[in-house]
């Protein structure tokens, strides 16, 4: 029958799928889909090409192939090559780093930059030891010897009075206990506890130092603020801020959705002033004013005190972006926390802010870049920043005449900076993104 | 008679106040109170000794007194002649000027950039991020110093548009791009001028209300009228009547090089035209993000249902994506918008006179009166801010979804 006719064709193999045509696949398919997929998009991207390579043309030559790195004037850039004249660059190098900041002491700035990636450390990567933590609180004052110099037990007689605060609430209530009303007592600890670290920073904290300075002298050669400058106080100011902004934005944020009308109004009323101001005009007051509203005869550090201002600032923006967080969780967080028998701070700590947190981190790193950014703005009160070494630089003879290249270099500086926040902000918004949303 | 659901009325206690939540909130409202106005009496009462030690008071009276400095770009009649507060006003105003047309160019960058790096064109959304990435991590302040060194050692010089080989202007030799700044025409207005301005507003009425016409008609009847050829006769016709009727009342005098210098016509120096590219390029770039984060907003299911209805893509555009990515778009924009504004008082590291150069710059050195200088300037920026933002709000409530 049909069965014993042999068949005239069976396939032995499957026949390997064969490779698409060359005009849609690999590179030419993908050119043609996305770079001349029609008349308009094809002139779009001879246009984009021919910008692209106009700016090579004339970046490239300048920058790399002409430029000169050794030479002690433009004058002697210009006789080598007529590129981009770095040399200037290479000779200024540690004035932008450092302003003037003494040479032979330039190690301290430089342990404190180190050291504060190691305070940092835990609060970046969760796998850190927690008892770096500790560190991490005792940084800012350690920070702040190695640059400012001065005796070592000034920094520490300032953690001995939070010390004292601390003792105060945490062992006066036991003392009274039965004597007096718990709370009035817990009351009255906290008041004392104030109290008693005010006027140990006020009077206590020089006859400590003092004292101990008599018995051990230990101390780094003191450093005047204006000569700080360059990067080193970008940095500082920037770190400041940075690190003081984030807590007082959340608590900021927290009053501005309080129940209590009062907190809420002094929070709206903080945040909205701020915002509505430009920067300038409160490192003004930074410059000029703030010295009228501490007693008579007080001697204040301009850089803190724009530290203070910058801090303030960034501040209120933290508030809005984390209000943002805290609005966008849906209220049942909130029921559920308070159905648990939470009290509100231990709802908040618990429940609401590592979510709300989260859900704004790039609103907060967002703060952060800004904040850095604005760290240039204190050429104007007279501070020497990257963009005020500028000036000394152009004003000498040597160099006068150069733009670009001075230019190009803080540019790149802010650039890296701030491109770095920027792309740490997506790694950590993809790693704690757990799928919620 | 029973008592049971009544609790027992216990003595008031102390402790009441912090344990119990009826009180609490109370002691924490009472204490804050108590803090907050310390810290206020403590820095006031610092302020009167510390101005009273150095023989100051507060007086705004210098705002009357002869100011006796030039402002070399004002919109306003000064001279330095003229009162420290006329100075101010003329600050604001130049304030004003470099925010109105910051904010106009970098909307159109802003739209431009971020449709553009929506695009399937590879290497046009690539150059899109890249002029973003750029400009959004670099501050600003260089971005103004960096532009005005553009202007001044890039553009031609003045002495270059004379001699042999001259340049000659834009526009038929009219506006002219020079390392001073811009020189543009100025229009001159001359008797019966007044009449033409008055048409033109007229017209402008008259066309937003045929707008309106058409609408309500076409929702009515759906008949549709060809709108835009109407209002474009409408604004161009009645105008152009009355400037020939009235013998061209209004001309333009156009800059021309007398001397060293241009003479006639708008000088726009080149500190202001640094500031507003500078903060356009800045600005722009934020406000990129912001209409691509609008436009991927709206779902693709609002596209697809749209051309399901058989709308062509204009209309699709025009009358469903658009209105609901406006709704995105809008808050953040004019947040930018504030920002640019506030931005603008850096004006004062390439000597353009703002209202912080003015206010806070000379007048408050000349007058030596920092704390009243200070407080009329951040009150300036408040209140110009706080009208924009209650202006935002009002518009946010009006396109707010209604939800349930």
């Amino acid at each position: 029958m049909a069965g014993e006719k042999p068949v005239a064709f069976v396939a032995e193999r499957q026949i390997p799928p064969s490779p698409p045509p060359v005009r849609t696949g690999g590179a030419l398919g993908w050119a043609r889909d996305n770079l001349f997929s029609g008349v308009f998009n094809t002139v779009a991207t001879l246009l984009s090409l021919a910008f692209v390579a106009y700016i090579l043309a004339m970046v490239v030559p300048w920058l790399f192939l002409d430029s000169v790195w050794n030479a002690s004037s433009l004058q002697g850039c210009r006789e080598v090559d007529d590129g981009a004249c770095l040399a200037v660059i290479n000779e200024r190098f540690l004035q932008f780093v450092f302003g003037f900041y003494p040479e032979e002491l330039r190690w301290r700035p430089i342990l404190a930059f180190v050291l504060l990636f190691v305070a940092i450390w835990p609060a970046l990567f969760s796998s850190a030891p927690r008892k770096l933590l500790i560190f991490s609180a005792l940084y800012p004052l350690l920070a702040y010897w190695l640059i400012w110099g001065g005796s070592f037990w000034g920094p520490v007689g300032a953690v001995v009075g939070i010390a004292i605060g601390w003792a105060c609430i945490r062992f006066l209530p036991p003392l009274v206990r039965g004597r007096l009303d718990e709370g009035l007592a817990f009351l009255a600890a906290v008041g004392a506890g104030i109290l008693a670290t005010a006027l140990w920073w006020l009077f206590g904290v020089t006859a400590f130092d003092g004292a101990l300075s008599s018995v051990v002298a230990i101390g780094l050669e003191p450093v005047e603020s204006a000569r700080l400058g360059g990067f080193l106080l970008s940095t500082i100011i920037g770190v400041s801020g940075i690190a003081g902004s984030l807590p007082i934005g959340i608590v900021l944020a927290l009053g501005r959705r309080s129940h209590l009308i009062l907190i809420k109004a002094v929070c709206v009323g903080f945040i909205e002033f701020i915002r509505g101001v430009p920067l300038i005009t409160l490192l003004f007051v930074a410059w000029l004013l703030l010295s009228y509203f501490l007693p008579p005869g007080t001697e204040f550090d301009l850089i803190l005190r724009v530290v203070i201002m910058v801090t303030a600032f960034a501040s209120a923006y933290m508030a809005e972006v984390i209000r943002g967080g805290l609005a966008a969780l849906p209220a049942g967080q909130y029921e559920a926390a308070d159905s648990l028998g939470l009290d509100y701070w231990k709802s908040m700590r618990l429940i609401i802010l590592p979510q709300a947190l989260k859900i704004s981190i790039p609103g907060i790193v967002n703060t952060f870049i800004g904040l850095f950014k604005d760290t240039t703005l204190v050429i104007i009160i007279g501070l020497l920043d990257p963009v005020g070494l500028l000036q000394p630089i152009r004003a000498d003879q040597n160099w006068n005449g150069i733009v670009w290249e001075l230019y190009g270099f803080i540019a790149l500086f802010f650039f890296i900076f701030c491109f770095a926040m920027s792309r740490y902000s997506m790694y950590l918004e993809r790693n704690l993104d757990v799928g919620h949303r | 008679m029973s008592t049971t659901g009544q609790p027992h009325a216990e003595p008031f206690r102390v402790s009441q106040l912090l344990y119990d939540t009826r009180y609490r909130s109370y002691t924490i409202q009472i204490f804050a109170l108590a803090v907050i106005m310390l810290a206020f009496a403590w820095a006031i009462d610092n302020a009167v000794r510390n101005l009273e030690a150095l023989g100051k008071d507060i007086d705004f009276g210098f705002i009357f007194e002869t100011s006796a400095y030039d402002i070399n770009q004002h919109l306003l009649e000064y001279d330095s002649t003229s009162t420290h507060g006329r100075a101010a006003l003329v600050g604001i105003i130049n304030t004003i000027l470099v925010a109105i047309m910051g904010c106009i160019t970098a909307t159109a960058i802003g739209v431009l950039a971020g449709i553009l790096r929506l695009s399937r064109n590879w290497i046009v959304a690539r150059l899109m991020t890249v002029y973003i990435e750029t400009v959004r991590n670099i501050p600003v302040l260089i971005w103004i110093l960096f532009t005005v060194a553009i202007v001044n050692e890039v553009l031609p010089g003045v002495r270059s548009f004379r001699g042999e080989d001259a340049l000659t202007g834009l526009f038929f030799d009219s506006v002219f791009i020079t390392n001073r700044g811009f020189y543009i025409p100025a229009p001159v207005f001359e008797a019966g001028s007044a009449a033409v301005v008055a048409v033109l507003l007229l017209s402008i009425a008259a066309a937003w209300y045929f707008g309106r016409w058409a609408r309500a008609r076409q929702a009515a009847t759906g008949r549709i009228l060809p709108v835009f050829r109407v209002r474009l006769a409408i604004l161009v016709a009645p105008v152009l009547v009355a400037f020939f009727a009235l013998g061209s009342p209004i001309s333009l005098e156009i800059p021309a090089l007398r001397g060293f210098n241009f003479k006639g016509g708008i000088y726009m120096r080149d500190s202001l035209i640094g500031l507003w590219l500078a903060l356009s390029v800045y600005t722009g770039a934020f406000i990129a993000e912001i209409v691509r984060a609008g436009i991927l907003a709206i779902s693709k299911g609002q596209t697809e249902a749209a051309y399901a209805l058989g709308l062509r893509p204009g209309r699709t555009m025009s009358l469903v994506v658009l209105p609901q990515a406006l709704r995105v778009i809008v808050p953040p924009l004019i947040s930018q918008f504030l920002n640019l504004t506030k931005n603008s008082s850096l004006a004062i590291a390439v000597g353009y006179m703002d209202a912080t150069g003015t206010l806070g710059g000379i007048t408050l050195n000349q007058t030596g009166r920092e704390m009243e200088c200070i407080l009329l300037l951040m009150a300036f920026y408040l209140a110009a801010s706080l009208t924009i933002s209650a202006a935002m709000n009002a518009y946010n409530r009006s396109v707010r979804l209604k939800e349930r």
